[in-house]
């Protein structure tokens, strides 16, 4: 089968925050560069963070200083975040920040004229000794909006080639496993295309629609993942998923930390501030795990609210309806769209609900994707041509908890430092790996499957279900009998999901074949979770289990490595040797 | 109850027709996409684009018994009495003056051309400083109702002008946008981005008929900042 070939430089998969900051690095030395996106970019769902960007810019307090910041993320990580690549973050996350101001991002202002700073979880001055800290920089409670949209107008700005409403399928690899391009589809009018480049940058965001009640966009269905995994290529700490303490009961739709930044609480049925129990210090800023977690055994202990004593509230009344209407103008609204509340006169009913996912694509802090050599063990190898920024990648600076404000730090710093290492490649001379006529007809398989396909389940019911046995199985409490049940039913669920239907063949704007193609991803990742949150035999940030109920820096201290070819679950060592500071020892994590 | 769909699909239909479905809403006040994520599930080869579900992202904006919204942050019991009740049907079709690709999906380009034509983007010719630039909570302030905007496209595709002269009237929307530039403190390009709109089409076709405001699901105004252009280009004039 013959298809028509696009050649770049190099590619970038995904229009969100991190794909559109390596495009617009890329695009500004003059590289041909392709941003694709299953989305008209501002529709990625950076667009939907809130609180802000948490960044040591010393706005809010003069002294701060990036290794407080650096010291809140490893502890935040309970250890296993790589400090190389924190280090990295934390430093130069100012200068990834003001450059975002440069480029016109509307940030609230302090009377100083400089960028306002909210408290938010987990924070704290003088390596934690000096108290809460204020280390989060908000366009008020609209943050990513106002990233994503500023990202967008500074890849028009400098000629980015914009695929939008492009659906990346399938990596397309050589005989030796070396990255040529992806398969993509131009939804639109169905044609199939081969994007060949010499770097492929993967910026697919995450996943959280392998859970039933979720924060994510109905778009973060682990594309990158299951193309990944797909590709025989390991995931890393996929076990560990956030569970954001404020979901809007039934709904799901989030409400920011900043809430809490700037003095919100939340209280049980009793209106028990209860967080004052498990966090005598931090309180309702601890880390979202301790949060999430504090929650879960309120409502366990007969003391949630609603009929079904299924939720706890979140109160912001008495901060006044000026500060809620200046800070968390977007909170006052969805509150009153889904909850159907007015935080100005009663609390928000709200639920732990799934968020963010820590693990991904192993990479180092270039972004340059990492596999082992012998599957789920042995030396770390770089994936050549393959590049992973942003939620999909695990490079790892959240470790087995994210601290908020983290993410999008994160995914401009990394969509940043991916597009500087590869513009340096590009102008030392990149190969470009040639795939075979049957390297692309393999990886067109997939695509072909579904268009092939004469009968069976549909992809509305087996999703449903996987998403089911994703919240049963898998949830904020973990137990090894039910992780055990979870496994199985992932496993009958691929072998339906291998002969499901897609009925509708048609070319033009064809929905429900990108439905159908997603759902291979959700599986993937949800396999790939299920089978490592089963292996790792103890509890550690997000990873909380009934039967391992003690972290087991023993044994645990350490990345998991998912192979999807044996199914083996490996481990890989966390990196302890910052360059500039000296290594954080693990310790007992409280707040 | 009863809703009543735009279909089109261009690989199989000559022309349009309005297709109806019986979804069980089970008496909820569902918002609209979730009754359109019911009907999908019956019927895969319904076409609509989403994403946020929260409205922010602005994929899903559509015409609503008549009148442009978000599928997603319209409520069932705020689309029309009657509706959610099942007495009065759901009417569903594309936002109305652009091309229909499929169903429910419409060709966005003019209307993002419109977008690029106002240079959505910061300009500044002065050297940036090694922090940001400072700017006063006033300064700042001046943004509020202007950077919000989430180009769902409600507002220029209910307005008249924009029907006539697509590629001449640059819309509520992109209009919006240029004056998000001309109010920022940090930008420095106001007089090229005035000559850009000083001509009879870009701005002027606007009649201040205020669909647009009547329309926009953030609650901004693009009358009020088409207004305030008007004023620029006429002190400009002087």
């Amino acid at each position: 089968m013959s298809i028509r070939t696009i050649t770049f430089d190099a590619i970038v998969v995904g229009g969100g925050g991190a794909g559109m900051r390596a495009s617009l690095q890329m695009a500004q030395s003059g590289f041909k560069t392709a941003l694709i996106s299953k989305v008209f970019p501002t529709r990625s769902h950076t667009v939907s963070a809130q609180g802000g960007i948490t960044c040591a810019i010393a706005s809010a307090d003069p002294n701060d200083d990036w290794r407080w910041h650096m010291y809140d993320t490893v502890k935040g990580s309970d250890y296993i975040g790589d400090q190389d690549a924190i280090e990295y973050m934390c430093s130069v996350g100012p200068e990834a920040v003001f450059e975002l101001d440069h480029m016109g991002l509307p940030f609230s202002r302090t009377e100083e004229g400089r960028i306002y700073q909210r408290p938010f979880g987990g924070q704290s001055k003088n390596f934690g000794e000096g108290g809460q800290a204020a280390r989060t920089c908000a366009a008020a409670d609209r943050t990513g909006h106002a990233l994503l949209h500023t990202l967008y107008q500074q890849n028009l700005k400098n000629g980015t080639q914009v695929y939008s409403e492009w659906y990346a399928a399938e990596l397309v690899k050589d005989g030796q496993g070396n990255v040529c391009g992806v398969i993509a589809i131009c939804i639109e009018t169905g044609e199939t295309v081969f994007f060949k480049a010499k770097a492929t940058v993967f910026a697919t965001g995450g996943s959280g629609r392998i859970y039933a009640s979720t924060t994510n966009a109905l778009i973060n269905t682990g594309d990158g993942v299951g193309m990944a995994l797909r590709a025989g290529l390991p995931v890393q700490d996929i076990e560990m998923w956030q569970f954001h303490p404020t979901g809007i009961a039934g709904a799901g739709v989030l409400v920011t930390e900043g809430c809490r930044g700037e003095g919100g609480y939340l209280i049980n049925k009793d209106g028990e501030r209860f967080m004052e129990r498990y966090a005598p210090n931090a309180k309702d800023l601890a880390s979202r795990d301790v949060v999430a977690r504090s929650m879960m055994m309120e409502i366990l202990d007969g003391r949630g609210a609603g009929p079904d004593g299924d939720h706890v509230f979140l109160k912001l009344d008495h901060l006044g309806e000026e500060v809620l209407h200046s800070r968390l103008p977007g909170i006052c609204e969805l509150a009153i769209t889904f909850a159907h509340t007015d935080p100005v006169k009663e609390p928000i009913p709200v639920v732990p609900t799934c968020h963010y996912m820590m693990g991904g694509i192993p990479t180092n802090v270039h972004g340059q994707a990492i596999k082992l050599s012998a599957g789920h063990e042995g030396q770390d190898q770089f994936v050549n041509g393959l590049f992973a920024v942003g939620e999909v990648a695990c490079v790892s600076v959240h470790g087995a908890n994210r601290l908020g404000g983290n993410s999008l730090l994160d995914l401009v710093v990394f969509g940043r430092a991916a597009g500087l290492f590869i513009e340096d490649a590009l102008r030392q001379g990149m190969t470009q790996y040639e795939p075979s006529n049957d390297d692309i007809d393999q990886a067109l398989s997939r695509v072909r499957r579904w268009d092939e396909s004469q009968g069976g389940e549909s992809v509305a019911s087996l999703r449903k279900e996987l998403q089911s046995t994703m919240q049963n199985h898998f949830g904020v409490f973990r137990k090894g009998d039910l992780m055990h049940e979870g496994v199985s039913k992932l496993a009958e669920l691929r072998e339906r999901v291998a002969k499901a239907h897609l009925e509708d063949k048609s070319q033009s704007f064809n929905t429900a074949r990108v439905e159908a193609l997603e759902l291979d991803n959700l599986l993937e990742v949800a396999e790939a979770t299920a089978i490592a949150a089963e292996g790792r035999r103890e509890s550690r940030g997000a990873h909380a289990r009934y039967d391992f109920p003690d972290r087991d820096d023993e044994n645990w201290l350490c990345h998991s490595i998912y192979d999807p070819l044996t199914k083996q679950l490996g481990k890989r060592a966390v990196n302890f040797e910052p360059k500039t500071v000296d290594t954080f020892q693990p310790k007992a994590r409280t707040y | 109850m009863k809703v009543s769909i735009y279909r089109y699909n261009p690989d199989t239909d000559r022309e349009p027709t309005m297709k109806e479905y019986d979804v069980d809403t089970q008496g909820k006040d569902l918002m609209v996409l979730d009754v359109l994520n019911l009907v999908k599930e019956m019927d895969p080869s319904l076409g609509f684009r989403r994403s946020c579900r929260e409205g922010v992202c602005g994929s899903d904006g559509m015409n609503i018994n008549g009148k442009n919204g978000l599928a997603c942050i319209t409520s069932l019991s705020s689309v029309a009495p009657g509706v959610k009740e099942g007495k009065k049907a759901l009417v569903l079709r594309p936002l109305p003056g652009l091309p229909v690709v499929r169903d429910l999906v419409v060709d966005m380009t003019m209307f993002y051309n419109q977008y690029e034509k106002v240079q959505p983007y910061l300009q500044n010719s002065t050297p940036a400083p090694a922090i940001e630039r400072l700017q006063s909570p006033e300064e700042r302030a001046k943004l509020d109702g202007l950077y919000e905007c989430i180009l769902c496209a409600c507002c220029s595709t209910s307005c008249p002008s924009f029907w006539w002269n697509p590629d001449k009237f640059l819309g509520p929307a992109a209009l919006l946008q240029g004056y998000r530039f001309l109010a920022d403190s940090r930008d420095t390009a106001t007089e090229e981005r005035l000559a850009r709109l000083d001509d009879p089409f870009s701005l002027f076709r606007c009649h201040g008929i205020m669909n647009c405001v009547s329309v926009c699901p953030k609650g901004l105004n693009p009358t009020r900042a088409i207004g305030h252009i008007r004023s620029m280009l006429l002190e400009r004039g002087i």
